[in-house]
Formats: structure tokens, C-alpha cells, sequence
């Protein structure tokens, strides 16, 4: 293999639950803190314990995030999945396995380089305890391949003095099985391989982080108070993030008594019923699920649209229908969040493309939700919310005050002639609120049932039809408020790439390689809906739009057809939707294999 | 329908309380409810209660799903916000708001089909957690709204207006409620408005989550003979166990009852609730004690009323997650925010 340096990716094969993910990790952050881009994608199943589990970490000197399907390197240490873990090396690369068994020799490729550790046997000679024989072992494969491709040893060194600072007995077996692996390597391979890391200083400005994290950060900066869930993969993450910020920053300094409350409901449709007691009531509070939570919820979702209640979902997608495949990432709920519950809705929806969007649309959503007094949807997915990505440090801009929207305070009720929460004071369909608890002349009924503009039942087709296309201009007015699409043209191009969410990573690598071979696209990634009159003008401009997303339907092609009205004929549809984070690749071949229909 | 504003003229002489508001102004819309429903005497029996403790209207959060029970918060207190939600989950609701503004007085009014079949997780759940709020299941038997189907506290035997028996167990709300832990529980008649209104006063000033299960006859579906939820049935089968008195925090407890006749728990804020025995063997403050009374009485056919059980050691949510005191939906935002400093630190831990 000729040498490729800062330009690879690798693979580790383990079993679920065996501790690897410490490893892993250390891997990922040593990479990172020697400058170099790095990537890490987590392919587990849904279980706990035994079945396989993957570790994918791409190395990338230009930035490229996105998964690729390519593997320069398999640490091959689950025999249950040898035979697949050898298939996926390229040709010319190498597998690692532990040798303290002997690898079946029908496994063996003639264009792959085999290289054996005998790892178990390693450690069972080095550690006692069974339990820390299996969790060294994984410690020292990190050293093993630290030689492979030349990670700096310090970094590593302090990396697990760091982690280890309270706990010496792990700090020492950690450091002997770092040094195990690593030893064995660079006595017996020629250490490092082509492909292998030099120093860089890409990194500085970055930080490692996953999306639900992020998505908890924000919530915690926009002050939200109120967190209802009930527990659902991939979106768990999400409340146990905004619970550790909240005990961390949200407690008073004497008392330690909370600033927060976080309900642990008994059904996604409690959570998001309690989201809308407690935004009704004033608070900025919000619900963490996925797309099953979403389906339970439809009916408050209609509720808070029509009594035009503040609520922020974070809906991070998983594969559908139904169970799906709970631990694989898909864009599958995009129609379901645009247009939820029964009747004639509409949602705000905003759409990150990696963790450091969703940390500030995480934040934004609350005040869109405020703003607008309805519910905002946070649509995030699996790859954004459980993996880690390298993005620009996350900034606060201590200036920013919540936009809490119109809500009369107790002085205001005082001074107001009348008060009617539904009539359109200022013309732009958002109407005033009043919260419980703070002024008799406050008092309005809420409710569910049909309305007129102030506030009262009624069951009179003109009246309620008032509310109903208030509503609608409310709705629409948000096109302006949220953020605008990412746009980026080329010179010289006819045809358009768009996308959303988490595509994007595929999308900016692929347009480059398109563009080697004489393809060049305009792109556009949208970012929020209802999608603005920019979305239709880009969508207009060209003859032909690849639309790229990750779901069988086509729901983004959908929603632009319907929402902008751009026919049908421009609008070529590239889908994957097997359950991983999309790569190039998928974006290529789908845009030649449309061009070469046309052709 | 709730449109109709009632004309609010005052008779100079009517009675104030001690803020100085009258009965009237503890009313609401008015109803439209079907004429003699039990629902609308225990709307009564609301404002009465509400009256007499003084409590700025305002203060209050009406609260409730969907049913003829659950159009009630309409009818009384027109100062306070109400929440029709959606059917069988205002128990969500409420905890929300209860959460978010935990100074809100909360009433929340339900039906039997609301709160024992769509709603009763939700129901369950609110006991468990102990919610700060006043509960009251108006209990018909059926489901008025959408014309006399059974609902799940229907009893065995009884029939449907047409003559269909139904076949199925009832769930007793009130025994479900002991069952899960409820700090505060009670049965009560919608035409026993003396029973009614202290029960609802201690439920008020319960801190925790108080349950009232009030049998509430339907007199369009369920107030035929054969039913076991209609006025007769209910005023000849019904026997209170105990005569709870609500005793205001301002006023003195005296002993002008015997000793060994009378009980006082003291409530958190400082009022008292009196339990006069009626029935010989009975202690409201014992769980145990007071699911075999029930169950013993309905053995014989006879519908236990009272305060049944009282705990006089209750922790609501605030209390169990240790909240600051205060509403959260107003702490200003530099309490709330942490704010760049504190961000450009915590992300040390992400390099
Ligand atoms: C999801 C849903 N399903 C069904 C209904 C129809 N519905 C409205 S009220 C009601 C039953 C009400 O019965 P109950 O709670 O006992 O109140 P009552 O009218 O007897 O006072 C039903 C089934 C609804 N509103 N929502
Ligand atoms: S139908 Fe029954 S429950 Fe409904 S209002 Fe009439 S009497 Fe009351």
C-alpha cells in the first residue's frame, strides 16, 4: 500500500458490552488532540450485552466527516463476525486479530496483510481478575494500534492520566496494557504502517462532541426549567445530559435545592402533556424522544398547535416504521414532524446538520416555540445524537435574552382595557398570552375544542375558520425566523444538490468529487421549515435538483413539492436508507445513475 | 354554552369573605349541562368551598379533560385560567403546571370514563407521584358525553338505560387510589353538599395529591332503576364512616367533642380536619384499615363515604425532587443561563 498519511479509516470489531468503549474513545481523542480530523461513528446493536458491536473512525486531513465504506484497517476481535470484518477490508489493507486462537485459514485473503496479537493471552498473563482481563484487552489494542499508526505515546499517556486522576490501581493497569500492545506491535510489525498519522493543527478550535449533548447544552442555556421524557434510544442521551448540566450549573449555592425539575413520565403522551402544562404555565420546557414517541404524542401535538402552546420536541430519528431498527439512523419522520396530529396542522421544524447546530437550534427552539406559541421540533437523528463529531467550539453570546414572546405581565393585564388571548392585536397572527396565577383580568379558557377569536366555544363555521387561518398566517410568518438555508454555488453550475440534516457531511464531500469529474451542482441544505421563499427561487433556478435524503419515500421531495409548488420533473430523488449514516458514495451514485437515465 | 357571560350584578348586601368577594364571585359561565346533572351540584359545592377559604380566584388553575365532567371548571371561578385538555390526560397537564408554577392552586375535574379507562395510567401515575393538586372524579357510571355507554366503574349487574347489564368489574377509584398510595382520600355524594364541601376545603389544603371519587348521577343515561350510580340507589346505600370537619389554620381547635369520639390531623398549612366517628371501627389515617371497610361495605352493597384516608406524612413532587422554593417559570435567566465563561470551560472536557 502506498503511504497515506492523515487520509484513512479504520475499523473495530468487538462484542457489545465488553468495556471497548473507553477504548474507543481514547483512540478517538488521542487522534484528535494530534491535530488531525477525526470522525467516529458507532454501529451497535439493540441489546446490551453480547451481540456485536462496531467502532468506525475515519481519518481525514481535509475535514470529511461523513462515513465511508472503505476500511484501510479491521481490528478484527469478534470471531462471531470475522468472515464479515475481512470482506470489508480494501484490498491491500490489513486485519488485526487476537491470535490466541488460531483464525481459520478459509478467512484468510491473499490481498489483505494479516497481523496476529495474541491479546487474551497477553493480559490473562498480565491481569488478575477476569473481569479486568477482558476490559485490559481492550486497552491494549488501543496500544497495538497506537504503534500501528503511530499515535503520539504522549498524548496517550496523558489522556489516561487525565481520566485516571482519582484512580491509581486503573491508572496503573491501564498504562501496562497500553504499553503491552504497543510493545508487542513494534517488536513484531513494521511499525508504522503506510497509513499512519503525523501531527497536524487542524483541531485547536474544535471540540469532540455528540449531538444530544449538545442539544441538552443548549436547552440548559436557553433556561429551560421543565424536562419531560419517558426513555427511548437514541434519544435518552439527550435528558440524562440536560440532568448532569442541570446539577452542575442549576442548583443553589447554599441550599444545593434545584433550579430544574425533570419528570420521568409514564408515556410519551404524559411527557408531552406535562411539556404543555408547564409552558402553559410559563416555564420553557421540552421533551427528548423519537419517532414512536412522536407517534403517541400526535394528539397533544394537535392540542398545543391549536390552544397555540410553547412546546420543544427534540425528535431524534431513528429506522421506521414501527420498531424499526431502534439503534440505526434514518430521516424518516420529516412529513410526520411538518404535519402532526389530526386536522390541519403545520410545525416548526428545524433541521441540524451536526452537533454544533443542534446545540444552538436546541436553544432557538424555545424562543421560536415562545415566539410563536407553538410546538417546534428539534429534528435531529441517531448520527448526530450518538455520535461524535468534530465541530467549531460551541460560543454563547451572553447578550442573548429569551424571547419570550407575548406574554402581558401582571402590570400590563393591570393597565389593558380587556384582554382576549386569541385576537390578532398586532397583525402578524400571533396573539397575546397571559399565564395563571398572575392577574384576574388574565383569566381565559383553554381548550382544544372550537374557538373564536376571543377565546370563547364555539361551534360557528366563520369563527372558527378565523382562528384556524390566523393560525395558518402565524405559522407561515416563521418562515423568516428560522434559520435561513445553507447555500453555497459554484461557478458554472446548472444543476442543484439539496439536502438536510445530517447529509450534509456526505453532500460537501461529494459535490468535491463530483466536481473532479466535471459535475458541478449549486447546494442547498435547508434548515428549517416552513421552508422560505429562497427554498423555491433556488429549487426554481434549475433545470434539475438532486434532492438528497435518508428515508424511502422521498418525504423531503415531498414537503418542497408541496410547500414551494416547483414541479415535480425538477426534483430527482437520491435516497439512502439502509439504517447507517450516509456516505459519498451513495450521493455519487445516485446523482449519476439519475444523469445517466437522463442522458 | 360557555359564550354565555352570566350578568355580574352584585346585591350590595351579599355576603363577603374575608378578601372581600362574594359567592358570586366564585361562579362561572353558566352551565349547560343537562338540568339536575350531579356534575353541576358539585360545581356548587366548589364554589362554596373556594368562597369560604378566601382564595383569590386568580390564583387558582382549573384543570380537566374532556366529558360532561370535564366542562365543569367553566362553571365556577371565572378569574381563574382553565385547561380543557384532551381526553383522560389532564393528569399530565397539571403535573406540568404544577411543576413549572408549584404556587398555583390546582383543581382538576374528571369523569369516570376520563379518568378510569383513556386516563387511568395517567390517573395512576398522578397518585404515585403525589402531585400538588385537588382531584375530583364526578362519577356517573357512564359516559355522559357520548351518550350512556357503560364506563369502567360500572358495577356488575347494573344496567344500561335500555336494560343491557353489564358484565364486567368495576374499578373503584377509591380503593385504586389506596392501593398506589394516595395521601388523601375520600367518597363523596354530589347531593351531600354538607359531606362535600369540608372534604373538598381538606383536599385544598392537602399538600400532595387529594383524590375525591364523588358519585355523580347522570340523570339523562344513568338515573334509571337498575343502575347503581343514580340518586335513589346512591342516597340508600351510601354511609359515611366518619364526619370530616375542615377547621381553618386561623381558628382553634377546642375539645368540645369526647375524647376517643374525635380525631385531629393537623394539614401542612396549618388548618385541621376533625374526624367524628360514625362508625365504630373506623381510623381514617390507617390504610390497611380503611381498604377493608370499603371492601367490606361493598360486599353488603353499601357505598363507604368520608374522608377516608388521610396521611398525615405527604411529600409532593417539589418536596421530592428538592426544588427552590418558588415558581420556576420565572427565575430570572442569569440564574438559569451559566453563560460563555462557564461553556468555554466545560468544553475542556470535550478536546
Ligand atoms: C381520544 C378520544 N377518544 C374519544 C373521545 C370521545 N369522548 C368524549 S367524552 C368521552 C367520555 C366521557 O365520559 P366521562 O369521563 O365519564 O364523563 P361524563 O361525560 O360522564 O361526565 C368520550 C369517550 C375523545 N374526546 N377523545
Ligand atoms: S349527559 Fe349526564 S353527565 Fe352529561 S350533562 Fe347530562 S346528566 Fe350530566
Amino acid at each position: 500500500m502506498t503511504s497515506r498519511v492523515n487520509d484513512f479509516a479504520f475499523k473495530i470489531a468487538t462484542a457489545n458490552g465488553t468495556g471497548s468503549a473507553s477504548a474507543n474513545g481514547l483512540i478517538m481523542q488521542a487522534i484528535f488532540r494530534m491535530g488531525v480530523p477525526v470522525t467516529g461513528k458507532n454501529v451497535f446493536p439493540s441489546n446490551i450485552q453480547g451481540l456485536p458491536t462496531w467502532y468506525e473512525i475515519r481519518v481525514n486531513k481535509h475535514g470529511y466527516t461523513a462515513r465511508t465504506p472503505h476500511f484501510d484497517l479491521m481490528l478484527a476481535l469478534n470471531a462471531a463476525t470475522y468472515a464479515k470484518d475481512v470482506a470489508e477490508v480494501r484490498s491491500g489493507g490489513y486485519l488485526m486479530f487476537d491470535s490466541s486462537w488460531p483464525l481459520d485459514e478459509k478467512l484468510k485473503r491473499p490481498d489483505v496483510t494479516y497481523l496476529g496479537v495474541p491479546l487474551a493471552e497477553m493480559c490473562n498473563a498480565t491481569f488478575k481478575g477476569v473481569r479486568e482481563r477482558i476490559l485490559m484487552k481492550n486497552i491494549a489494542y488501543a496500544g497495538v494500534l497506537a504503534a500501528l499508526i503511530g499515535m503520539d505515546t504522549e498524548v496517550i499517556a496523558a489522556l489516561t492520566k487525565e481520566k485516571y486522576a482519582a484512580k491509581k490501581a486503573l491508572l496503573d493497569s491501564n498504562e501496562k496494557a497500553i504499553a503491552l500492545g504497543y510493545d508487542y506491535a513494534r517488536a513484531n510489525f513494521p511499525c508504522p504502517l503506510p497509513i499512519h498519522l503525523e501531527k497536524m493543527d487542524a483541531t485547536t478550535d474544535s471540540i469532540l462532541i455528540d449531538g444530544n449533548t449538545a442539544a441538552a447544552l443548549g436547552a440548559v442555556y436557553a433556561g429551560a426549567t421543565v424536562g419531560a421524557w419517558y426513555p427511548i434510544t437514541p434519544a435518552t442521551s439527550v435528558m440524562e445530559a440536560f440532568k448532569g448540566f442541570c446539577m452542575k450549573y442549576r442548583r443553589d449555592p447554599d441550599t444545593k435545592k434545584k433550579k430544574f425539575a425533570i419528570l420521568q413520565a409514564e408515556d410519551e403522551l404524559a411527557a408531552l402533556g406535562m411539556v404543555i402544562g408547564a409552558s402553559w404555565a410559563g416555564a420553557r420546557a421540552f421533551t427528548p424522544t423519537s419517532g414512536p414517541g412522536i407517534s403517541l404524542m400526535n394528539e397533544f401535538i394537535g392540542l398545543a398547535y391549536y390552544a397555540e402552546i410553547p412546546a420543544v420536541i427534540v425528535d431524534v430519528q431513528r429506522t421506521g416504521p414501527s420498531t424499526g431498527m431502534p439503534t440505526r439512523t434514518q430521516q424518516g419522520d420529516l412529513m410526520l414532524c411538518a404535519h402532526a396530529s389530526h386536522g390541519d396542522t403545520r410545525h416548526i421544524c428545524l433541521y441540524p446538520a451536526d452537533p454544533r447546530e443542534a446545540f444552538e437550534m436546541a436553544a432557538k427552539a424555545f424562543d421560536l416555540a415562545e415566539r410563536f406559541q407553538t410546538p417546534v421540533f428539534l429534528v435531529s437523528d441517531l448520527d448526530i445524537g450518538m455520535n461524535d463529531w468534530m465541530v467549531p467550539k460551541l460560543a454563547w453570546d451572553d447578550s442573548y435574552r429569551p424571547d419570550r414572546g407575548k406574554v402581558l405581565s401582571a402590570d400590563d393585564l393591570e393597565k389593558a382595557r380587556s384582554f382576549y388571548r386569541y385576537l390578532d392585536v398586532d397583525g402578524d397572527g400571533i396573539p397575546q398570552r397571559s399565564l395563571p396565577g398572575v392577574h384576574p383580568k388574565g383569566a381565559y379558557f383553554t381548550r382544544g375544542s372550537g374557538h373564536n377569536k376571543y377565546g370563547a366555544y364555539t361551534e360557528d363555521g366563520d369563527e372558527y375558520q378565523e382562528v384556524l387561518d390566523r393560525i395558518a398566517r402565524k405559522v407561515q410568518g416563521a418562515t423568516k425566523a428560522v434559520p435561513p438555508p445553507v447555500m453555497k454555488p459554484t461557478p458554472g453550475a446548472t444543476m442543484g444538490l439539496v439536502t438536510v440534516g445530517g447529509c450534509h457531511a456526505a453532500c460537501v464531500e461529494a459535490m468535491d468529487l463530483l466536481a473532479a469529474e466535471g459535475i458541478k451542482v449549486n447546494y442547498m441544505r435547508v434548515r428549517g421549515f416552513p421552508f422560505g421563499d429562497e427554498v423555491r427561487q433556488f429549487l426554481e433556478q434549475h433545470e434539475v435538483n438532486f434532492i438528497v435524503e435518508q428515508n424511502r419515500d422521498a418525504q423531503l421531495r415531498s414537503l418542497l413539492m408541496l410547500e414551494t409548488g416547483v414541479h415535480v420533473e425538477k426534483l430527482e430523488s437520491v435516497r439512502y436508507y439502509a439504517g447507517f449514516p450516509m456516505s459519498a458514495h451513495h450521493v455519487i451514485s445516485g446523482v449519476k445513475a439519475k444523469l445517466e437515465k437522463a442522458a | 354554552m360557555t359564550y354565555i357571560a352570566k350578568p355580574k350584578v352584585h346585591h350590595p348586601s351579599l355576603k363577603k369573605n374575608e378578601i372581600g368577594l362574594t359567592r358570586r364571585d366564585y361562579e362561572g359561565a353558566i352551565t349547560t349541562l343537562c338540568a339536575g346533572c350531579g356534575h353541576d351540584s358539585i360545581t356548587a359545592a366548589i364554589i362554596q368551598a373556594f368562597w369560604e377559604m378566601s382564595i383569590p380566584p386568580h390564583k387558582v388553575a382549573k384543570m380537566s379533560g374532556i366529558g360532561c365532567s370535564s366542562k365543569t371548571p367553566a362553571y365556577f371561578l371565572r378569574e381563574a385560567h382553565g385547561f380543557n385538555s384532551v381526553h383522560g390526560r389532564m393528569p399530565a397537564v397539571a403535573t406540568g403546571a404544577n411543576a413549572a408554577n408549584g404556587d398555583l392552586i390546582m383543581i382538576g375535574v374528571s369523569g369516570d370514563g376520563d379518568s378510569l379507562s383513556i386516563g387511568l395510567g395517567q390517573l395512576c401515575h398522578a397518585i404515585r407521584r403525589n402531585v400538588n393538586m385537588l382531584y375530583m372524579l364526578e362519577n356517573n357510571g357512564v359516559y355522559g358525553l357520548t351518550k350512556g355507554q357503560f364506563s369502567a366503574s360500572a358495577d356488575p349487574g347494573s344496567t344500561a338505560k335500555k336494560g343491557e347489564a353489564n358484565t364486567m368489574q368495576a374499578i373503584d377509584s377509591a380503593l385504586l387510589a389506596l392501593t398506589l398510595g394516595a395521601t388523601f382520600v375520600a367518597r363523596s355524594f354530589s347531593g351531600d353538599k354538607a359531606q362535600l364541601v369540608p372534604i373538598i376545603q381538606a383536599g385544598l389544603a392537602h399538600r400532595g395529591f387529594a383524590f375525591i371519587d364523588i358519585i355523580s348521577p347522570c340523570v339523562t343515561f344513568n338515573d334509571h332503576e337498575g343502575s347503581t350510580k343514580s340518586y335513589a340507589h346512591t342516597r340508600e346505600h351510601k354511609v359515611e364512616v366518619v364526619q370530616a370537619d375542615f377547621v381553618p389554620p386561623a381558628d382553634e381547635i377546642t375539645a368540645d367533642y369526647q375524647a376517643g369520639t374525635v380525631k385531629n390531623v393537623m394539614l401542612h398549612d396549618g388548618s385541621w380536619v376533625k374526624f367524628r366517628k360514625v362508625a365504630d371501627d373506623y381510623d381514617p389515617t390507617n390504610r390497611d384499615n380503611a381498604y377493608a371497610h370499603i371492601r367490606d361495605h361493598q360486599r353488603k352493597g353499601e357505598v363507604v363515604t368520608g374522608l377516608l384516608y388521610l396521611s398525615g406524612d405527604s411529600k409532593d413532587v417539589h418536596d421530592q425532587n428538592d426544588t427552590v422554593p418558588g415558581p420556576l417559570y420565572n427565575l430570572p435567566h442569569d440564574q438559569l443561563c451559566p453563560g460563555n465563561d462557564a461553556l468555554q470551560k466545560l468544553q475542556q472536557q470535550f478536546r
